[in-house]
Formats: structure tokens, sequence, C-alpha cells
């Protein structure tokens, strides 16, 4: 499928990682208590790399977990034919903890509903927060992310696809037209 | 030009239509499952809003409570039938009894039933996903996956795996769908009892032997599952004596000895301890039994999640 246009190139990508981690430390005054959770698949990974900065800019090791939120969906009549669920691995305590949970596109808003009561089950976690790397609009609930590495308005036809070196080979985030079958 | 994929199978009565891939899938999410079970909060939404009638027209009351903890568990309403106090005792048919809880809006059913093929019944009369929970003598696929699962969990793999599963293969249900399941997930199965209780029909399942010699059995195997001995075969005249029985199929140290230095021991339970299983080996460091009874939760989580999510 050819891209209609690049919104994010490997470079844009690192620095909206860059200033992500910035305002994560402004806001929480420093990197003590907190604790990064990627929401699979590409979330993951950004977590990852967001604990890495953090670590460079404040010298302390950020936890890191991961949260697979299938089985909160509540779209369970649209999922597809076989359901797939992913590992959650949080290993360490929310209780106190501020916690970031780290998505790849913020879109409906549904996966971080779902993503919200998948954690509070885990835990009491003094607070959460949300990063994401792009934010495309089309909210159907009130949520809001605290981060955002590039606002994108987007058309409902279209579709945001992000591809991270350790997912796709590349980094880069791409608009596409969506199939008309998906449609 | 890939084959087209079969249709997702909407109920679970038997093996007939479950892939591989797909057996695979439902185990590997019984690992998220246990996970779940492990967490302060033992509870997800997934089920939300969704009914499941659990009608048991035989006791059992550990596969009932596995299987209604298994669907609260996933936020499932449950409720519960009883043949002896239901309408059945006044003559009602097991097709009105369903046709009614039918039109309850119940969204699906788990059915035990002595009657070999009753689970069927329920499904096309009820038009619902149906899980057998054991008919007769014929299928009691959950426990069939749980062991599997408690295999696949000890090894890893069921790839090349022996499982020997020994007693009374005649009339166990669980014998008949590990035999269907287990070559299907890879492993080799041999079946072994004395010749009354050996049906030889069973021999013609892939990747299934039968013997009546136990130390043959075991030998070289990876997983040992002993049977509980129906003591009513007795009487049928099946068995010289309990004690010739025991004397010569006991799934005890000196059996265990002949099998891969790491196996495992499994029984579906209740055991006669003593009889068909020495305590020693029921207790000892091989056995997973309570293991298995811990899967099973898992593994009815994931069997109710497959067959009422999703579309096709």
């Amino acid at each position: 499928m050819t891209p209609k246009a690049t919104i994010l190139t490997a470079d844009e990508v690192r620095r909206a990682l860059t200033r992500i981690a910035h305002e994560i430390i402004e806001r929480n005054r420093g990197a003590e208590n907190l604790a990064l959770i990627g929401i699979h698949t590409r979330g993951i990974p950004l977590a990852h790399r967001l604990a890495q900065k953090l670590g460079e800019l404040e010298g302390v090791e950020v936890p890191t977990g991961m949260l697979d939120i299938t089985l909160y969906r509540d779209d369970l009549s649209e999922v597809a034919h076989q359901p797939i669920i992913r590992e959650t691995q949080v290993p360490f305590d929310l209780a106190r903890r501020r916690v970031v949970l780290v998505d790849d596109v913020l879109f409906t808003g549904r996966t971080v509903r779902a993503a919200l009561d998948a954690l509070i089950d885990l835990g009491r976690p003094a607070s959460i927060q949300l990063a994401v790397l792009v934010d495309r609009g089309h909210r159907e609930l009130p949520i809001r992310a605290d981060y955002v590495g590039k606002n994108l308005p987007t058309a409902r036809a279209e579709m945001v696809k992000v591809k991270l070196q350790e997912t796709d080979g590349v980094d880069l985030v791409e608009l596409h037209d969506l199939p008309e079958a998906a449609q | 030009m890939t084959a087209p994929t079969p249709p997702r199978p909407r109920s679970l009565l038997d093996f007939q239509g479950w892939t591989p891939e797909r057996l695979n899938a439902l185990l590997n999410n019984a690992d998220t499952m246990n996970q779940v079970l492990d967490r302060p909060v033992k509870k997800v939404p997934a089920l939300q809003g969704l009914t499941v009638c659990t009608a048991f027209f035989e006791n059992s009351t550990r596969t009932r409570i596995s299987f209604e903890l298994a669907a609260r568990r996933m936020s499932a309403d449950v409720v519960s039938f009883a043949a002896g106090a239901s309408s059945l005792s006044k003559g009602e048919s097991l097709r009105d009894t369903v046709e009614v809880l039918t039109a309850y809006k119940v969204d699906a059913f788990v059915v035990r039933h002595p009657a070999s093929g009753a689970a069927h019944l329920v499904a096309r009369y009820s038009g619902k996903p149906v899980i057998n929970a054991g008919d007769g003598r014929r299928a009691h696929p959950t426990q069939a996956l749980l062991d599997a699962y408690t295999i696949r969990q000890e090894y890893g793999s069921l790839e090349g795996k022996k499982v020997a599963i020994i007693g009374d293969i005649r009339h166990s249900r669980v014998a008949r769908s590990n035999a269907e399941l287990l070559p299907k997930l890879g492993a080799e199965v041999v079946l072994c009892g004395p010749a009354t209780l050996l049906p030889a029909d069973l021999a013609a399942l892939p990747g299934v032997t039968l013997t009546t010699d136990p130390r043959e059995a075991v030998r070289g195997a990876h997983a040992v599952m002993a049977l509980r001995l129906q003591q009513e075969r007795m009487n049928a005249g099946y068995l010289a004596s309990l004690q010739e029985y025991a004397g010569r199929y006991q799934v005890n140290e000196a059996l265990m000895r002949e099998a891969e230095s790491g196996a495992i021991v499994l029984h579906p339970g209740p055991m006669n301890r003593d009889l068909e299983i020495s305590s020693e080996v029921a207790d000892g460091p091989r056995s997973r039994i309570l293991k298995q009874v811990e899967n099973g939760q898992a593994v009815r989580m994931s069997v109710l999640y497959h067959l009422l999510v999703g579309r096709d």
C-alpha cells in the first residue's frame, strides 16, 4: 500500500520522543516513582525508548511494563475471527507510582479506556498519564493525552501507520487511505 | 492458491473441526488466563453481559465449579441447572428444557450428561455455543485440553512427547478425548489397561497404540495418566479383583521407574488412592494432579472466550 504522506521521519520520531521525555520530567518534577507501561503492540517499544531517554536525562532507571487490553475491549462482536490474547507484564508494584501509559496512536479513545480498566485491576497507581506518538482525533470518549508527539487532523477514511525499528525495521509514521473494504 | 480457512467451530463438543492451530491458540490464551488468576483482581470484563448456563444432568461438583468460576472470572452471568431439581424429574424432555433455557436468553451452555451425544442435541435445539463437559463415554474435551496444557506447561510443547494413559479405557471419555487431542498436537499416546477394558477400535486413531502391558506403556513416557477405576465395573465382570488390578496396573513408584526421568503424573480425579494410583506417587514430586485442577479453570476461561467472542 502506498502512503499518501509521510508524517514523521525517523529523526522526527526521535525528536518527538525526546521532547515527550522532557515534558514527563518537567510535569513530574523528575523521574522518581515513575513507571512506563506500553500498550501492545507498538506502545511497548515506545515505552522502552522513553525509559531509556528518561534514564539518560535523569540518571534513574524507570521500570517499564506491557499491557494487553484484549480482555477489556468493549467491541467484542467486532473482534476478528481468532482472538489472540497477548502478554501483560507489569513486574513492579503499581501502588503510589505515577504511571505513564504509552501508545503509538490515539484515535477513538476506546483502547485507552480499556487500558485504564486493565491497569486499575493490577493495582492502584498514584496517577495515570497518557503519552502517544500521534493524536489523530475522532475521539468517542472524553479522553485526552498528556503528552503528544504529533497532533494530526485526519479523516475517518484515513489510516495512520506507525512503523518502528523494533517491530517493522524502520522508524516512520505514514498516512494511508483506508482500503474501501475496511471503511 | 491457499486453502480457505475452515469456519471457526461454534461449540466444543469434541475435537472435530478443531485444527492444531486453533487448539494451540486456545492453549496460548490459557497462559494469559492463568496470569489473570494470579492477580489480586481475578476478574476481567471480557464476557460482561453474557449468560452461561451450566446444565448438569449428571453429578460433578468439581467440573461444575471449575466452569462456573471460569465464567464468573470473565464477568459472565451464570445460571446453574441441576437435573435432579428440575422439571426433568416431572417428565420434561431434554429438548423442552433446553428450549425453555434458550428462551431465557442464555448465551451458551455447558453440558454434562450421562448419554453420549447429549451435548450435540443441546447444540442443535439451542442454536447456541455448547461446551461438552462430559457426555457418556464419548468425550470430555476440556479435561483433555487441561491435560494437554499441563503437559505443555512442563515441556514447552507436546511435539514428540509420549503420554501413557492407564486404566479403564473402555468407559473413559477422558481417555477417548485425550486420544483424539494429544496426537493432533504432536504427542504419541499409549492406552493401557486389562484386555476387557481396552476397546480395539481406538487403535485406529492416528498416533495411538494399545497395550495390556503397563511397563511397555510407561517405558520412555513423558507423562503418565492414571484413570479412575469405576468400581461398579467389578460387578459387570470386567475385572477379576481389585487387588489383582492394583497389583498389575497401579501407577506407583516401581512403574514410574520405567518412564523418562522427569516424567510427570496426571489423574483426572477423583482418585481412588492406592487402587489405580499409589499415594506415594499422587502426593510425590512428579504429581501434577493439583496443577491440572488449577489449569482447568484457565483452560475453561480460554474455551469460553474463544466460543463467545469474535466473529467469523
